[in-house]
């Protein structure tokens, strides 16, 4: 058990670093597996599709399957297993997670279901505003309740 | 399962507002153990593949070699009502998953910057990150076992915020602490953002 003493000085402090303005934290920036090149998003994995039919789904976009029937025969199983999975309403994130399918390609997939009727997608708050004061107050009392 | 109300209403099913909010800080901070500790499921995690570019490309459909990369993400879940779901997030902790960043800030209700006094400036670039996209934070200080007991004073002195970000201290194991970080929070942003006029 070493004493705490000469350790107060050692917090390190944050903005002599801004003395480079305008860094903006950037992939990659300053790092050392900077060298690895540029990460993208593997649009290709996917057949090319990039938008999941038009609703712009993101990790919290929220999903439910239908109650309409989609003709057997014509999904894939993931599509199924997607399907199975939101009866009850389940973000995006919790889909992927669950089939430990990655993200990208699960907005594909709920693209291909979402065009065809078969789910059901509400978009998150506009990320633009802030959410309302009654979402606030609602989140607030939740984790109280906690 | 008995079924309340209707079977024919298909298409008008109550799909809940999911809202979030992220736990950031530097690698072992205490992030996931946090998310574990309010949320009413075991953390999942989800993965984003990322193609990585051998060269410096700007045209994804170049045929240049790639390899892939896969960045994990924590999360948990709050049911706070029928219409409402708050997600926790962690954020990824290596630095080279920026780009992740910034889908999981858009739209956030907020951060949590942990930040662990072993070694206070692996939180900086959460810091700079919420500061400069105006994401509203609250630093809690997760105090880890033999790491001295700097004052609130001393930590905003050297992460250097304005007296307007609440720091507290913390401890991420422990749920009514993890309730106060968040409440702290939320507090926060309903003090602090002018939020959206309804209509
Ligand atoms: N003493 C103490 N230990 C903690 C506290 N919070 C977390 N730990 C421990 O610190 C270790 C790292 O915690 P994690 O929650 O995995 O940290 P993390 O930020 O998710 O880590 P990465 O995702 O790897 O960056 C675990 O062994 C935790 O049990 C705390 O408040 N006090
Ligand atoms: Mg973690």
């Amino acid at each position: 058990m070493h004493s705490g003493e000469n350790r107060l000085g050692a917090l390190p402090s944050r903005l002599p670093r801004g003395a480079d303005e305008g860094a903006e934290p950037q992939p990659g920036d300053s790092l050392p597996d900077a060298a690895a090149g540029p990460l993208v998003r593997p649009y290709t994995m996917t057949g090319g599709r990039t938008r999941p039919g038009s609703i712009e789904l993101d990790l919290i976009s929220v999903v439910v399957a239908a109650r309409q029937h989609v003709e057997q025969g014509t999904l894939e199983p993931e599509h199924e297993a997607i399907l199975q999975l939101c009866r009850r309403p389940l973000s995006v994130a919790e889909i992927s997670a669950h089939l430990d399918i990655p993200l990208t390609v699960i907005k594909v997939l709920l693209g291909d279901l979402i065009s065809r009727g078969a789910v059901l997608a509400r978009a998150p708050l506009p990320t633009a505003q802030p959410p309302q004061m009654n979402v606030l107050q609602a989140v607030l009392d939740g984790i109280r309740r906690l | 399962m008995a079924s309340v109300g209707s079977e024919e209403e298909a298409g008008t099913e109550v799909i809940p507002l999911a809202v979030k909010i992220l736990i950031a800080g530097g690698f072992g901070a205490g992030k996931t153990t946090l998310v574990g500790s309010v949320s009413e499921i075991t953390p999942l995690s989800t993965e984003e593949v990322m193609t990585e570019a051998s060269l410096g490309i700007d045209d994804l459909n170049g045929v240049e070699e790639k390899t892939t990369t896969t960045v994990a993400l924590d999360f948990g879940r709050i049911t706070i009502s029928d219409g409402v779901v708050l997600y926790l997030f962690g954020t990824p902790g290596q630095d080279r998953f920026w780009f992740m960043w910034e889908e999981l800030a858009q739209g956030a209700l907020g951060a949590v910057v942990l930040a662990d006094t072993r070694r206070l400036e692996t939180c900086f670039h959460a810091v700079d990150f919420f500061e400069r996209r105006g994401v509203p934070f609250v630093i809690a200080v997760n105090r880890f076992d033999g790491a001295h007991a700097y004052t609130e004073h001393e930590v905003r002195e050297a992460i250097g915020t304005g007296p307007d970000v609440p720091i507290l201290m913390a401890d991420a194991r422990s749920r009514e602490s993890a309730k106060d970080v968040l409440i702290t929070l939320v507090e926060h942003v309903m003090t602090h953002h002018t939020p959206a006029v309804t209509g």
